[in-house]
């Protein structure tokens, strides 16, 4: 199923040609010295080949970013094995590395490279030697148990990018537990200056990092809230092309566009069901912006919320039977949870002015919002249990936030040297990043299911 | 059309008039129901002549009171798009004293001109999420359309979009900027 979505993702690559370079960059500001080292040593390659692009410095980015580990610089590394039968153990241990990328790159065949990789546990290895022994069938075998992880591959040239996420995926989820989240993409609205540009807004896709991004659509009017199918496969937005804002939802391969909703007034906020069958959106036909639920395949609606305050901004649990939302019933904003089969609804939350702008982590435990306390908007995350809550940024006007889809970071939109740009921080708060963008205002980010 | 009715008039009054000076000897009855009949002729020409002038001249001052009312309603309608935005306090769509003037005029102007359509935007400052601005702004839109409607505005004149933050008027996340941005606009079709 990964190979088939992968072979696909690359088709797509060669057939949109409108592509633009990195627009997004990340800068790391914050987190980096809490991170746990790890030695992505320069890959091998024979005398002579010059590679389409680098695999070994995209990897130790994805890893650093992760906000979990951290590349040891080239330079600072004590040698640079081709294999673990060269790794000098305790020269690493004393950097503090806990595990080794040692990786060979040769070339097979016409636009085809054969990538070599051993994830080496420097620790085991500093213990044996590197030449531990198990016993099996009476007799003593080399058990390499030094060895995290061996494994080659053959891509071609245009796969290197997208390989070098792979592997950053294998080596994150070796070593924490943890699924990794470097192949996948993230949706985002650009702003550009109304008075110059003909179509200010667009909307892009691009790889997690800024790379490869891709132009859906521009626009003279608005576009808003880009949210993802859980298959990947498509978007659903806001567009106020007509004048009005509709629902739409695109593909991101064959690029067709279906019109999901046209009521008056509000067709807003909409996100798709975990699996994929419904859109929960936010509609004001009848004067008041209440949540309904729609069937994509017959698009009729049902009506969730029925009040004459505000409510907006839904997000499904995990297990799609409960939506949570921002209403203001209460006075001012804050996040309710309504169960669908039930219609029972109950707060969440308590602390601040107001909360907006929930989404549930994908483990069901926690949701992230944005909490504004004494007049200031930033992004916390609260246990759904407990209720406890814990403010995770200190950016300003933050807004938007989205979670990768191993629960380890969120994206969001913040204001930085009076530019909406995107920012990055890990769910435990430690470790912060931004994306500044080349021009424009960046905002709306969404974090794609895994690809 | 008119000039042709009143030229019919006189082809037939001019021979009756001949004719009478010839047989007036003759027989006085005869010429005397002659007389009558071009009398009425004569009459009729002048009646449909005068009847034309005055339409003539109906048709010119409706044209020109016509021609009056489109200028004074253009002059009406830019002196409106020169003032058509109302501002709002931070996180309320509670319209202003200051827009009640602003609005009165709109207000009076549309009530006038009721094949007059307007579009109400809303709009808010950055602060708060996209979403929520998107229902802050239409409930600051319909605070204006409440208010035009109270003051005889028919409903079928008037639409409501909401932009929320999404098309700021100024840029930049200063007081001054977020108050600029928090509005609502009249736009005329």
């Amino acid at each position: 199923m990964k190979k088939i979505v992968f072979a696909a993702f690359v088709t797509y690559l060669s057939l949109f040609a409108y592509q633009a370079n990195a627009t997004l960059e990340i800068v790391i500001t914050e987190g980096v010295n809490r991170a746990r080292p790890l030695g992505i040593v320069p890959f091998h390659t024979q005398p002579g080949l010059v590679l389409p692009s680098s695999l070994d410095e995209v990897i130790a980015a994805d890893l650093t970013r992760s906000g979990k580990f951290y590349a040891i610089d080239p330079a600072q590394m004590p040698q640079l094995p081709k294999t673990d039968a060269e790794v000098d153990y305790s020269s690493w241990a004393s950097t503090g590395a806990e595990a080794i990328l040692i990786g060979n790159v040769e070339e097979q065949g016409l636009d085809e490279y054969r990538v070599s990789l051993q994830l080496v546990d420097v620790i085991r290895g500093q213990i044996t030697g590197g030449q531990s022994q198990v016993l099996s069938n009476g007799q003593l075998v080399p058990s390499k148990d030094h060895i995290l992880d061996e494994w080659s591959v053959v891509i071609s040239a245009s796969e290197f990018r997208q390989y070098a996420h792979r592997i950053s995926d294998i080596i994150y989820e070796k070593l924490t537990g943890e699924k990794g989240a470097f192949l996948t993409r993230i949706a985002y609205v650009i702003v550009r200056d109304r008075e110059t540009e003909e179509y200010p807004y667009q909307l892009s896709v691009a790889d997690y990092d800024g790379a490869n991004e891709t132009v859906l659509l521009r626009s003279r009017e608005p576009l808003m809230s880009p949210s993802w199918s859980p298959d990947g496969r498509k978007l659903v937005y806001v567009s106020f092309e007509n004048k009005r804002s509709q629902i739409f939802i695109q593909d991101i391969y064959t690029m067709s566009r279906t019109i999901m909703t046209d009521f008056p007034g509000i067709n807003g906020a909409p996100v798709f069901s975990p699996d994929g069958k419904q859109l929960a959106l936010v509609l004001s036909k009848d004067g008041n912006p209440e949540i309904y639920v729609m069937d994509i395949a017959s698009k009729q609606i049902r009506q969730v919320t029925r009040n004459r305050a505000i409510d907006t901004e839904p997000s499904w649990t995990p297990d799609g039977k409960e939506l949570i939302f921002s209403s203001e019933r209460g006075g001012k904003p804050q996040i309710y949870r309504v169960n669908l089969a039930s219609g029972k609804t109950r707060r969440m939350t308590f602390d601040g002015d107001m909360n907006l702008g929930a989404t549930v982590t994908p483990d069901g435990k926690q949701m992230v919002i944005v909490n504004r306390t004494r007049g200031n908007y930033h992004i916390a995350r609260q246990d759904m249990e407990s209720g406890n809550m814990l403010v995770l940024t200190k950016t300003y006007l933050d807004e938007s936030p989205s979670i990768a889809p191993n629960g380890s970071m969120i994206i969001y939109s913040t204001l930085h040297e009076g530019k909406q740009v995107l920012s990055l921080v890990s769910l435990d708060g430690r470790f912060k990043a931004r994306l500044p963008a080349a021009d424009g205002q960046v905002k709306s980010p969404s974090w794609s299911p895994f690809l | 059309m008119q000039i042709k009715t009143l030229f019919k008039g006189l082809f037939i009054a001019l021979p009756l008039v001949t004719m009478m000076a010839c047989t007036s000897t003759k027989d006085q009855g005869m010429s005397e129901a002659e007389a009558n009949q071009a009398a009425m002729a004569q009459a009729e020409a002048d009646k449909k002549a005068a009847e034309a002038k005055a339409a003539e001249a109906k048709a010119t001052a409706m044209a020109e009171a016509k021609d009056m009312a489109e200028k004074e309603k253009r002059n009406a309608l830019s002196m409106l798009q020169n003032a058509s935005t109302v501002y709002f306090d931070f996180d309320t769509a509670s319209l202003s004293s200051s827009a009640y003037d602003l609005l009165s005029k709109h207000a009076d102007f549309l009530a006038k001109n009721p094949g007059q359509s307007v579009v109400i935007e809303g709009h808010c400052d950055s602060r708060g999420t996209p979403e929520y601005n998107i229902a802050l702004g239409e409930r600051r839109a319909k605070s204006v359309e409440t208010f035009l409607m109270n003051s005889g505005v028919s409903s079928s004149q008037i639409s409501v979009v909401s932009y929320g933050e999404e098309k700021p008027a100024v840029n930049g996340s200063t007081e001054s900027a977020f108050a600029k941005n928090r509005r609502g606009v009249l736009v005329y079709q």
